[in-house]
């Protein structure tokens, strides 16, 4: 049988999103099976994020040629504009603490959440929480120790998305990244 | 934070299934796909002393999404959201438009066995799902595919042609189709 059509036009650097936030969305369900318990599900969900950040940074560094970070401010642009080149989304940073330590992303949409309802027995699970462990896994790498956490969840019925992000310490060049 | 089932949980206002469909040509980086498909080959690798109980894992996983996709594109790619009752037109769907939808192409080739009636191969020669991964030498048979080979089985299995779908290594990566004797039968009535 012969082939209909040619190969399309598509990217071959990017995927289908749906493909994406179904395979999440499988991954979430499967946790949830596995575990039974919905905060240690968050657990789980954080450290996957984290390994897949841990890497991720790779990715980035070297696309972006991006060099140091001169301040916490800094950050918060690199990381929209990861956001960007990943998830193809652009969340907003606002809400800055007053000693520029601690800001919050805005996602209008959550990204991952395409075809998602959380049943009232999961009202605690932190759906996105992979990016929050992304997020820390990246900087980490970077030395950087950052706290990150969901404040409003669109699942919940909050308007938008919002992850806090919090700046901890800078990691000293002694300590081995990922040794506590 | 204490929530019980006889609290009421807050919804968001409008329900998942009042909006709208259109959407969906969202695409996000393959880099971000290969590390989300990798931490998934890990974890279940974690939970699988075998190589088969990792592959009918990476199955399992492919198939709830099968079954999603299937709605999806007879929603959306298929405006009459009329079924195939054919056989031969129910592969070619697979072939072309849940490919197109989850690949951004069609798959490779698509062939029938020349010794069984009942045997389908689809070919793809770069599966995006092995792109990024290098199978061990001790665990050769692994095939991350497989998971691909879940969603065919769902979508096929949703149309009412209940079929087995599994994953080789040959000429790339091919999917043997399998189907259960009655939908042969079947389709056989229909011409």
């Amino acid at each position: 049988m012969s082939r209909v059509g040619g190969r399309s036009s598509t990217d071959p650097k990017k995927v289908s999103g749906e493909l994406f936030s179904l395979t999440y969305g499988s991954l979430v369900a499967q946790i949830l099976k596995d575990y039974e318990n919905v905060d240690d599900v968050n657990k789980q969900l954080e450290k996957m994020g984290y390994n897949i950040g841990v890497r991720l940074i790779e990715d980035f560094l070297a696309r972006t040629n991006s060099g140091k970070c001169q301040d916490f401010r800094e950050v918060s642009e690199k990381v929209q504009s990861a956001f960007k080149m990943f998830l193809n989304i652009s969340p907003t940073v606002t809400s800055w603490s007053a000693t520029s330590d601690e800001f919050s992303l805005i996602f209008d949409t959550n990204p991952l959440a395409e075809f998602v309802e959380l049943p009232d027995h999961c009202y605690n699970l932190r759906y996105a929480n992979i990016l929050a462990g992304a997020l820390r896994g990246a900087l980490e790498m970077v030395h950087i120790e950052i706290a990150c956490w969901f404040i409003q969840d669109t699942l919940k019925g909050d308007n938008f998305t919002e992850l806090r992000v919090k700046f901890i310490r800078k990691i000293e060049d002694t300590i081995p990244p990922g040794d506590d | 934070m204490n929530i019980t089932n006889s609290n009421p949980v807050i919804r968001p206002k409008t329900s998942i299934l009042d909006k709208s469909l259109s959407r969906g040509k969202q695409e996000v980086s393959s880099s971000a796909f290969a590390l989300l498909f990798s931490e998934i080959v890990q974890y279940y690798q974690s939970r699988s002393s075998t190589v088969s109980e990792l592959q009918n894992h990476l199955h399992a996983h492919g198939w709830e999404i099968g079954a999603r996709c299937l709605d999806l594109i007879l929603i959306r790619d298929r405006p009459s959201a009329k079924r195939e009752i054919k056989l031969l037109n129910v592969l070619l769907t697979v072939k072309s438009t849940l490919w197109k939808a989850l690949f951004g192409k069609e798959a490779d080739k698509l062939e029938h066995a020349n010794d069984d009636e009942k045997t389908y191969y689809i070919i793809e020669s770069e599966p995006l799902l092995n792109r990024y991964i290098s199978v061990p030498k001790d665990k050769g048979s692994l095939n991350c595919a497989s998971f691909a080979a879940g969603i065919i089985e769902a979508v096929l299995d949703g149309c009412n042609f209940p079929a087995k779908v599994s994953a080789h290594w040959h000429k790339g990566t091919t999917f043997m189709v399998k189907f259960q004797d009655h939908v042969i039968a079947r389709d056989k009535l229909i011409d």
